[in-house]
């Protein structure tokens, strides 16, 4: 069970916040942990943010909104995300994309990302944590079958 | 371990990782082996790379285990004299390969923290006089010296200063940053608590894109366990959200202080107001963790690389369609096609190299004519491209340079912070543009729209984003003019279609 979303936040407010530094420092690092524990930053979590950092609640929501990785509601499938940039692209990336939306058939979330790193070991994937480079047609067929 | 029981190294960075090294050692240490895991020593074509008595296996699987255990396996022989490194001057990653990354014990036998002691016995004027002496210049792009930057922060009067370590590395076609905090994190930290001496800074942020979680993981280690020796420096380790504009100085300070990571506009300088208002040193990945080097061999050992006013070494990051794929670091002034077809050994798909693009999606494309180019930042600025962060991304003869240009335009739309109109509305329209070009409607006219908007974003965007976006875009126009105006008769690109 999901602890409650006001002492939650509180707790990580409380881990987050330094002494000698402005509250709203810790404003990322507090969506972070929403972020992992809810799967998403609700209205709500954005009302108990503002009262605890004393900021308006436009403030948090222009934040929240302007980070890729903040979500404004959960996404119930699993997510795999496909690098898509230059070093991918000249690796071929751009030739899997159809056939992986294919067999993702709606039940896996493919999203874009824009680099992981592994530019010299292209096409590169990243579900949750696991990397997973050298990809071609196959392999990635069998990373989204795997997870649908 | 026994005696008997073999012993076996193997990278635990995210390359080796997505490569498979996680299920080798762990099949390795049920046959009986005794696995280490140390850092990556950048033979990224090559991984997962196992090491036995220093001898090197390529791509090694689960299956290969016996042979390897009993020495039949075939090898490409000791690691350390492969000729990918043995052509390399290897300063800032000295250690790469060969110890465990979060290993205190091998950092210190390695040289570790020599640079720190040192400057501690050192007043901060001194240690920054060798910065200055070293002549280190910014390793996220920009190239301001280092020296110059810290004695500014050093001179603002303050009650409070920072150490920012820029660790948002978002260009396409760079790694280096990402293998030294998952390689060598202690060496990271080491200079951020000499530069914090330096100046008089007493906390430092490590700013890391999220896209990164191993090295998150591994700087949050790293800084705990080293938290008494570093003291009373300390240093938080922050990630990012995904944004890629945050690589920007300034929009990372806005994001460290919980805002939209939105540029600011300079002046002022973060060196005189930057975190919270505070007096900062914000600088790169790399140019902190050249920093332990510098002060434990001293300014003048490390001027004596590289050429012209580009001193010391780059790690140069061979990326994209690559044979020999990893990190390369080496004096300033070797040539572009030294690099690419010598070093990297031309393309992997075996097709020939049609260009490359330098410095990440900021940077230009060059195309093979320019190979002779010298790799260091005059060179580069003569020839209007950029070595930014030093990032070589390889594309074969199947690119198709038009989309690649409606690419760059294209990520800029998309990452824009959306402070300044160039950038914000420039990016969009430019893809509009382009997408007119791509289907072969008045190609004249448009390619004249396209240079006119790249002007513009050049001199009026107010941070890089905007204003270098540009360089692929014009680059691409100038070396590959063929694959734009070829749209106007077909539609398409007479080549095949790299999308």
């Amino acid at each position: 069970m999901k602890p409650v979303l006001g002492e939650y936040i509180a707790q990580s407010a409380a881990q987050h916040r330094r002494e000698d530094e402005p509250a709203r420092g810790a404003l990322l690092p507090i969506l972070h942990d929403i972020q992992a524990e809810y799967g998403h930053v609700s209205e709500e979590a954005v009302r108990e943010i503002a009262v605890l950092l004393n900021l308006t609640r436009a403030e948090i929501h222009g934040v929240v909104s302007f980070y890729h990785d903040f979500r404004k509601q959960p996404e119930e499938r699993p997510v795999l995300r496909l690098c898509r940039a230059e070093a991918c692209k000249a690796r071929g990336v751009e030739h899997l994309v159809n056939a992986a939306m294919t067999v993702a058939a709606g039940k896996v979330s493919i999203e874009t990302v824009y680099c992981l790193g592994l530019c010299s070991i292209g096409p590169s994937a990243m579900v949750g944590d696991s990397v997973h480079a050298r990809l071609d047609a196959e392999r990635l067929a069998a990373l989204i079958g795997a997870m649908a | 371990m026994s005696a008997e029981q073999p012993l076996i190294r193997i990278a635990d960075d995210a390359a080796a990782l997505a490569c498979g090294a996680d299920t080798l050692a762990r099949a390795f240490e049920q046959a009986g082996a005794h696995v280490e895991r140390v850092s990556s020593w950048g033979l990224h074509w090559l991984e997962p790379l196992v090491e036995r008595d220093g001898i090197g296996y390529a791509k090694a699987a689960p299956a290969d285990i016996p042979a390897i255990l009993d020495g039949s396996a075939p090898s490409i022989g000791r690691i350390e004299e492969h000729p990918f490194l043995a052509r390399q001057q290897r300063l800032t990653f000295a250690r790469a390969g060969k110890t465990r990354p979060l290993s205190l014990d091998d950092y210190a036998a390695a040289g570790g923290w020599e640079g720190l002691t040192k400057a501690r016995a050192m007043r901060p004027e001194a240690v920054i006089d060798q910065m200055k002496l070293s002549g280190l210049r910014g390793r996220g792009g920009a190239g301001f010296p280092a020296g110059i930057k810290w004695d500014t922060v050093r001179l603002a009067k303050a009650d409070r200063k920072y150490i920012v370590c820029n660790a948002d590395e978002g260009d396409s076609g760079t790694f280096a940053d990402r293998m030294v905090m998952e390689g060598d994190p202690y060496m990271l930290i080491e200079g951020m608590a000499i530069a914090g001496h330096a100046v008089g800074a007493s906390k430092g942020y490590v700013y890391i894109r999220s896209e990164y979680p191993h090295a998150i993981a591994k700087m949050r280690a790293a800084a705990e366990r080293c938290a008494a020796i570093i003291a009373p420096f300390e240093i938080e380790i922050r990630a990012g959200a995904g944004a890629y504009v945050c690589g920007e100085e300034t929009s990372l300070l806005n994001s460290l202080e919980g805002r939209r990571g939105e540029v600011r506009a300079k002046p002022p300088l973060p060196a005189l107001k930057g975190l919270f208002g505070k007096p900062t040193v914000i600088n790169n990945v790399l140019t902190l963790a050249a920093v332990p080097w510098i002060i434990a061999h001293g300014g003048e050992a490390y001027a004596a690389y590289g050429m012209g006013r580009s001193h010391g070494t780059m790690p140069i990051q061979l990326a994209g369609n690559v044979k020999h794929g990893g990190l390369f670091e080496v004096a300033f002034g070797i040539t572009l096609g030294e690099l690419v077809n010598e070093i990297g050994g031309g393309t992997a798909s075996g097709r020939p190299v049609r260009a490359v693009q330098v410095g990440g999606p900021l940077g230009a494309y060059i195309p093979v004519e320019q190979f002779d180019m010298a790799f260091d930042y005059e060179s580069f600025a003569h020839a209007d491209a950029l070595i930014g962060h030093a990032g070589i991304t390889v594309f074969d003869d199947r690119v198709d340079m038009a989309q690649m240009a409606r690419f760059a335009l294209e990520f800029c739309a998309e990452e824009s912070c959306g402070k300044c109109t160039p950038c914000r509305l420039g990016s969009t329209r430019g893809v509009e543009v382009m997408d007119e070009i791509l289907a072969g409607r008045d190609v004249e006219t448009n390619m004249l729209l396209i240079e006119d908007l790249s002007d513009t974003m050049k001199y009026g965007s107010l941070c890089a984003l905007g204003g270098f976006t540009p360089y692929p875009v014009m680059s691409a126009i100038r070396h590959f003019r063929g694959d734009f105006d070829s749209r106007s008769v077909s539609g398409e690109k007479a080549m095949e279609v790299a999308e």
